[in-house]
């Protein structure tokens, strides 16, 4: 597995599109920098970016990376590997190389801006992770939505309904729910709704640090209890690591079964 | 009427030729308080050498001199009010007292004045308090430098640190207190100064304001209390440069304001405030030149709000810049920055080419079903509130800053 997660890793670090992401991080890191002078701001701006941006990159940049490398992976079928660690180093290899490359494109600016020196430098840590979980998270998505559809149109079709979906589409539900059953006691509502779309749960881990004061205008003991405590910070984490970890069983499970 | 204040004294000095000195220690011949105080001819000075005393209900009924060094220790035991002055002109300095009764009858205070003028209180060490300093239809005195440390955790069974009732033309000043129920709290008390005071981790609010008609708050602190600073049915009230920070919580404001009208309210600083300011039923305030800084809701106006200016405000990272609950709005905003303006400024003069609209959609959602403030910074709301601000339906239309500074304000 590991000599397959390196050979993919090195494939896409030399590939061009790796390159782009990385530019397009560097660029948005140095400009917003230029443009806010102020690295608080920067982070909350960076935020709208990371949570919206990183998934569809991840979720389009996997299923293209399957697709184009299914005559590869064929071939590697052919030997006697083990099937699981063929698709989980592929899979690996591809998340990493995205996560080096928003890592890198948006640490470089900012630690040259006197990162360490300022008191951002937990909110911004805490971008970048969330990032990166996001980035596993719909890499794993993106490699069961490819593996599930042999048709490569069908496939990215699918690929970008689920961005879509989880991006924009949740919150709508979600928020006419909220608003339909206003009669109704909803704080564990809310966030049993926010836990089940790792984009909300990213957005919610990041809120935690920016809009605190905000967040605790609201009466409620759950509430409260969540955002006011490091039990939140923590639950959040535990579920953005389930939402990894249960993709990557499916992707494992689904490749053990297929016929190729 | 101050002058006349120093003229009196200054006849009272003349008429009393000796004014006498005497000690008290716990080895000396007078080695309690009360009993130097009855020994005491009028404008007398006291001075209490360092140690312990366990007295209460010191009753000081002739203008005097109570001078501590070394903040010598005046216990009251639990059992009751410490000091109260009945007396015009005395001057208290330099006490430690502690141990003051709790009572749910009575007001305890460790020092209270009654129906006394030109009384100095200062350099005061309170601890373990019901009431701090209690002044009750008292006036033209001074509140300078004290310290007052409570230990309150309720509401029903705790004081507050300083106390005015009925008691006009004081001034507080360089007072620092902590957690009371309310820090410094004014009722009915008119022409007062409060400055340079810090109120901070209260139970209530830092400072509470009743019935309290032209009076002045600058300069002071008021942080972390468990409902910021609420200011009611005054008005004439003056409010410049103070600070107000991380007052959170569900029914916390950086500062409360109700039936409050003609004030100034002027080089205040607000930040990470759950609510910066809370307006309710507030008429004819200018608002100038404040920093409203990462707060939830930046300003939030409740109703009843006529004719308050906004100008030349900074409203910088709020969650929120301005919530309303109407469609109504009497209210002028003018040449503030916004950190969430998005508009450009084509001919370079620093003001926005496009009018920038503080209320959003989204702030009407949250009003009316506050569990959706979980879906903060979501992107289908940026879409809903984007939709909203090409074509206002639910916010007031008319309720926009015409001129939008492009860079922050500094004055």
């Amino acid at each position: 597995m590991l000599k397959i997660l390196k050979y993919s890793f090195f494939d896409l670090i030399r590939s061009r599109w790796s390159y782009v992401y990385f530019a397009f991080y560097l660029l948005l890191g140095v400009v917003l920098l230029f443009l806010n002078n102020d690295l608080s701001k920067a982070v909350i701006t960076l935020m709208n970016v990371i949570i919206v941006l990183v998934p569809l990159i991840g979720t389009i940049f996997g299923v293209m990376y399957y697709y184009n490398s299914k005559e590869f992976t064929e071939l590697l079928l052919a030997q006697p590997l083990k099937r699981s660690s063929i698709f989980l180093g592929q899979y690996l290899g591809v998340a990493m190389s995205l996560s080096m490359s928003l890592i890198l494109g948006l640490g470089i600016p900012f630690v040259f801006y006197g990162l360490f020196k300022s008191n951002a430098i937990w909110d911004f840590s805490l971008l970048l992770i969330t990032g990166t979980f996001l980035t596993f998270i719909f890499t794993a998505l993106a490699f069961n939505i490819a593996l599930s559809n042999d048709n490569k149109i069908k496939g990215f079709g699918y690929a970008i309904l689920l961005w879509l979906l989880l991006a924009i589409i949740y919150d709508g539900v979600f928020l006419m729910s909220l608003i339909f059953f206003e009669d109704y006691p909803l704080d564990k509502l809310s966030l049993i709704g926010t836990m089940l779309n790792p984009i909300d749960l990213s957005r919610t881990l990041i809120l935690l640090k920016l809009d605190i004061s905000a967040l605790l205008g609201y009466t409620g003991a759950i509430f409260k209890q969540f955002f006011g405590t490091s039990f939140g910070l923590i639950i959040s984490f535990i579920m953005l690591i389930i939402w990894v970890i249960l993709p990557v069983m499916r992707i494992m499970f689904k490749s053990r079964k297929k016929d190729f | 009427m101050k002058k006349w204040g120093v003229i009196i004294c200054a006849i009272f000095l003349a008429m009393t030729t000796h004014a006498q000195h005497i000690e008290v220690c716990s080895t000396c011949t007078i080695s309690t308080l009360k009993e130097a105080i009855n020994n005491a001819q009028r404008f007398d000075t006291i001075t209490v050498k360092p140690g312990t005393y366990k007295e209460h209900n010191i009753i000081v009924d002739k203008p005097l001199i109570i001078k501590g060094e070394n903040y010598p220790v005046i216990d009251g035991e639990l059992k009751g009010e410490v000091f109260t002055i009945v007396s015009d002109s005395v001057t208290v300095d330099g006490l430690f007292i502690i141990n003051v009764g709790t009572s749910y009858t009575e007001d305890y205070a460790a020092l209270r004045v009654k129906n006394s003028k030109y009384f100095v209180i200062q350099n005061l060490v309170l601890e373990k308090l019901f009431f701090g300093i209690y002044l009750e239809k008292s006036n033209y005195g001074k509140v300078y430098h004290n310290k007052i440390i409570g230990n309150a955790v309720e509401e029903y069974n705790s004081g507050n640190g300083i106390q005015l009732w009925y008691s006009n033309h004081i001034e507080i000043e360089h007072n620092y207190v902590e957690r009371v129920r309310d820090g410094i709290y004014l009722e009915f008390s008119d022409n007062c100064l409060i400055k340079n005071n810090v109120s901070a981790n209260n139970v209530r609010y830092g400072l509470h304001f009743m019935f309290s008609n032209t009076d002045t708050y600058q300069d002071n602190t008021f942080e972390n209390n468990g409902a910021g600073v609420a200011v009611m049915f005054s008005k004439h009230i003056k409010m410049f440069n103070n600070t107000f920070k991380e007052n959170w919580g569900t029914a916390s404001y950086g500062m409360l304001l109700k039936e409050i009208n003609d004030s100034e309210i002027i080089g205040n600083t607000f930040e990470e405030n759950t609510i910066g300011i809370n307006i309710e039923g507030s008429n004819r305030i200018t608002y100038r030149n404040n920093d409203f800084v990462k707060n939830g809701w930046a300003i939030k106006v409740r109703g009843a709000c006529y004719t308050n200016t906004f100008t030349e405000n900074n409203f910088l990272y709020n969650s929120f810049d301005i919530a309303y609950n109407s469609k109504v709005n009497d209210n002028v905003f003018d040449k503030n920055y916004w950190s969430n303006y998005t508009g450009y400024d084509l001919n370079k003069d620093g003001i926005g080419d496009i009018p920038y609209r503080p209320v959003k959609l989204y702030s009407y959602i949250v009003n009316r079903t506050p569990e959706t403030i979980i879906l903060l910074r979501s992107m289908f709301i940026d879409i809903i509130d984007f939709s909203e601000k090409v074509s206002p339906v639910f916010t007031p239309d008319n309720l926009l800053d015409n001129n939008p500074q492009t860079k922050r304000i500094t004055w």
